[in-house]
């Protein structure tokens, strides 16, 4: 039996919803708080709402505040925005399998393929009898309908919202900490997490929490190509997205 | 002061600044050649550092040294850990884990 495209679609929506929900109260509190940083830095609800739309990345977007209050220099917002949305190179890089055969879908994948996005997507087993592609799709449209909503609400309120959501931003350090116990499950060696662990605190100290992140992502490249053979080897990886299926 | 054309062309910079650190990857290694061995590695490779990262990312103002030392991101830490491991899934550690952080950073520290 063959299941209309709609069904396909309604299904992918259902799965996909209930992990997208810590997202949800991530991406609301940090995007209201984006959008009423710009209401008070003097703009007006189209900013943040546009910038979440084409840009959809909270760092960046944060930091394009100073940068539209400042002279225009366009190179050097290049450039620093490159600086800052490098990781994503190996968010790429990590997902090619995965988003592959994906049809016109990929491109939108691509596109809003952010930290949070990443995480799930890279780590979440679909479940049996759901298309992978609308899956995916749908994690990714609702993380960024949460970030768009929230920083156009936030820009369109300002100061007006106040209650104790002290501490709410937690929940992004929570969602990677599951996310990486996942992750640590499916590796039956863990040199990897030994190498992001190392590499980061020790740039963290040297460098300072400002501009640690860059030397980070090349220390982590180095020592995971200096270590290629020896991780191999030990099989310190996870399983193909094939294998893993068979297995769970 | 910038203009609203100088403000538009510096949100489309940084739009196309992500974009194209995005599509990157997918670019250079199309669907239809097959992938180095070596980025298939870093494909597999990268993620458990990457997660490491941002765990570190997310706590990197953290003070060890001052303020509450770090001791409720610790507790709220613990907690998500032992509820993911006795729940084995997702949504509880996460909402256990903030929930608990929350009430510690407004009544306790």
């Amino acid at each position: 039996m063959t299941k209309t495209k709609r069904a396909v679609r309604r299904q992918a929506l259902v799965a996909a919803f209930p992990y997208t929900v810590p997202i949800f109260a991530g991406f609301w509190f940090l995007g209201l708080a984006y959008g009423i940083y710009m209401n008070v830095s003097g703009f007006s609800f189209w900013y943040p709402m546009l910038m979440s739309l084409t840009v959809f990345g909270g760092s960046l977007e944060f930091v394009m505040v100073t940068m539209l209050l400042s002279p225009f220099t366009p190179i050097e917002t290049l450039l620093l925005a490159l600086m800052i949305q490098a990781r994503h190179i190996f968010y790429g890089i990590a997902m090619l399998e995965k988003y592959k055969n994906l049809g016109w879908k990929r491109f939108y994948l691509y596109f809003s393929l952010c930290d949070e996005t990443f995480s799930l997507n890279y780590t979440l087993d679909v479940p049996p009898g759901i298309d992978r592609g609308w899956f995916y799709f749908f994690i990714s449209l609702l993380n960024h309908i949460y970030w768009f909503t929230g920083s156009t609400i936030g820009g369109l309120a300002g100061t007006l919202i106040s209650f104790n959501t002290e501490g709410l931003d937690f929940v992004m350090t929570a969602l990677f900490v599951v996310i990486f116990l996942e992750q640590w499950r499916k590796e039956k060696k863990h040199f990897t997490v030994l190498i992001g662990f190392i590499a980061s605190i020790s740039c963290l100290l040297l460098f300072g929490p400002e501009t640690f992140l860059l030397p980070t992502m090349a220390l982590i490249l180095l020592l995971l190509t200096l270590f290629q053979k020896p991780i191999e080897k030990a099989g310190g990886l996870t399983a193909d997205v094939s294998e893993r299926t068979v297995n769970s | 002061m910038m203009t609203l054309t100088e403000r538009i062309i510096t949100i489309a910079i940084c739009a196309f600044a992500t974009m194209s650190t995005r599509f990157l990857p997918f670019l250079v290694f199309s669907e239809k050649r097959s992938t180095p061995k070596y980025i298939t590695y870093l494909g597999k490779a990268l993620p458990a550092a990457i997660f490491a990262m941002l765990i570190v990312y997310c706590l990197r103002n953290v003070n060890l040294f001052s303020g509450s030392n770090g001791i409720p991101e610790a507790l709220a830490i613990i907690v998500t850990c032992a509820l993911y491991f006795w729940k084995r899934q997702i949504l509880i550690p996460i909402a256990g884990g903030t929930i608990s952080y929350m009430l510690l950073v407004q009544f306790v520290f």
